[in-house]
């Protein structure tokens, strides 16, 4: 019994000082991001492996859930008669919640999981250390970087994939099922409002991109070094970062949506 | 060189990508291609009650958009809503002596503004207001009115 309140105490102490850890490297990260953009071809390359390769998964998945909606929403609509409406189902589903979410999702399992692996392996291989000994700040090099490229990535992503799932709920609705064309556009237009739902949608997805690269480069910096704890440190990436981006997803609807 | 060189295009077009799908969102998806907000004139009209009426309802004159209510507000003295709206420049040649209905689109749509102009030679100019108003049907109103008229009957 005292064994088992050891451990839950052990178990604590390790959350809050993981916890404290992170808060400390997002400072320095935070800090480091004047040196990165002093040096902008840095800040390129982590935006071409962190937003350019994933542009096409993002905007295929786009296409998809686009489709699906447009697919789904109409064999409901159609019962009573509201099939016109199908515009703004689509559209506030995508502008509102699966944009940002299905995004950010996406993105830790294929930008997050390789970040955090890359930078896991230069812990392992005492490439940090290296650059440490070299005078090279590794936070200011390696971390800062990648964590811009985050940020900047995951809106443009989501906006990508919002603006292509429209898209491809216009072409199943009215190209296949013969809902009218006007009528989608402009039930949209109507319901859709520029602040409440598409600007709501485009801080969403910063926050995941705050949250998702926070937990993918702290992830990395803080493995242990061996090749056990860099697969650890992977799976973690993804687990936590789908389990952040769910629960922030409802605050942040709450927030943004709810009436108090 | 080459090989950095054809990076910075793609991340360019990538950020541009983006950048274009947030405006496509912006004008195509939300509101904000439909809203004129050049230049608009501004009428109040004072209603007994707005049902549903909302800020950014529908004002129409025979079923046409011609603009928006920008403002609802309160009257503390006289117990009645007092309802701004913004009507397009385009549109200046309503008589002063228009009337305000509030209707409802469908049986459980949304509820708007519709004006039906007078026959004054007088315009309607900025600042000016709507005597001619008609409040909206509650439907909890129209049942009670309905049930006491008939149980009204029954009990002659």
């Amino acid at each position: 019994m005292l064994d088992w309140i050891r451990k839950l105490g052990r178990g604590g102490l390790r959350l809050f000082g993981k916890l404290g850890r992170g808060g400390l490297f997002l400072m320095a990260t935070l800090g480091g991001i004047p040196a990165v953009l002093r040096r902008p071809g840095l800040l390129v390359a982590q935006l071409w492996s962190v937003g350019v390769l994933s542009l096409a998964l993002i905007t295929l998945s786009g296409l998809f859930v686009g489709m699906v909606l447009g697919l789904q929403g109409y064999n409901t609509l159609v019962d009573f008669g509201a099939e016109e409406s199908l515009g703004v189902a689509v559209a506030l589903a995508v502008v509102r919640e699966l944009g940002p979410v299905v995004t950010a999702l996406l993105f830790a399992g294929r930008a997050g999981s390789a970040m955090t692996a890359e930078i896991g392996l230069m812990k392992a291989t005492e490439q940090l250390s290296g650059m440490e000994m070299m005078a090279v700040n590794p936070i200011h090099r390696v971390i800062a970087p990648r964590y811009l490229a985050g940020i900047l990535s995951m809106p443009l992503l989501a906006a990508i994939f919002s603006a292509v799932a429209v898209y491809g709920g216009f072409f199943v609705g009215v190209g296949l099922l013969g809902v009218d064309d006007g009528a989608y556009w402009s039930q949209m237009q109507a319901k859709v409002d520029l602040y409440e739902d598409v600007w709501n949608g485009v801080i969403k997805s910063l926050v995941f991109g705050l949250v998702v690269t926070w937990i993918a480069v702290f992830e990395g910096y803080d493995t242990v070094p061996t090749s056990e704890g860099v697969a650890g440190a992977t799976t973690r990436t993804v687990v936590h970062s789908a389990f952040a981006i769910l629960t922030l997803d409802f605050v942040l609807t709450a927030m943004m949506f709810g009436d108090y | 060189m080459k090989q950095n060189k054809t990076t910075e295009l793609l991340v360019g077009i990538f950020i541009v990508a983006g950048l274009a799908a947030m405006f496509v969102l912006a004008m195509q998806v939300s509101n904000l291609g439909s809203l004129n907000q050049g230049d608009s004139y501004r009428v109040t009209a004072r209603f007994e009650n707005i049902g549903g009426l909302k800020v950014r309802s529908a004002v129409t004159v025979s079923g046409v958009r011609v603009g928006r209510v920008s403002a609802i507000n309160f009257d503390n003295k006289r117990f009645e809503a007092v309802v701004s709206m913004s009507i397009d420049r385009k549109y200046d040649q309503f008589p002063e002596d228009t009337a305000a209905s509030i209707f409802t689109a469908g049986l459980l749509g949304e509820q708007y503004i519709s004006l039906e102009p007078g026959g004054a030679d007088e315009l309607l100019a900025d600042g000016s207001e709507i005597d001619l108003t008609q409040s909206a049907l509650v439907l909890e109103k129209l049942i009670s009115k309905f049930l006491f008229s008939q149980t009204s009957d029954s009990g002659r």
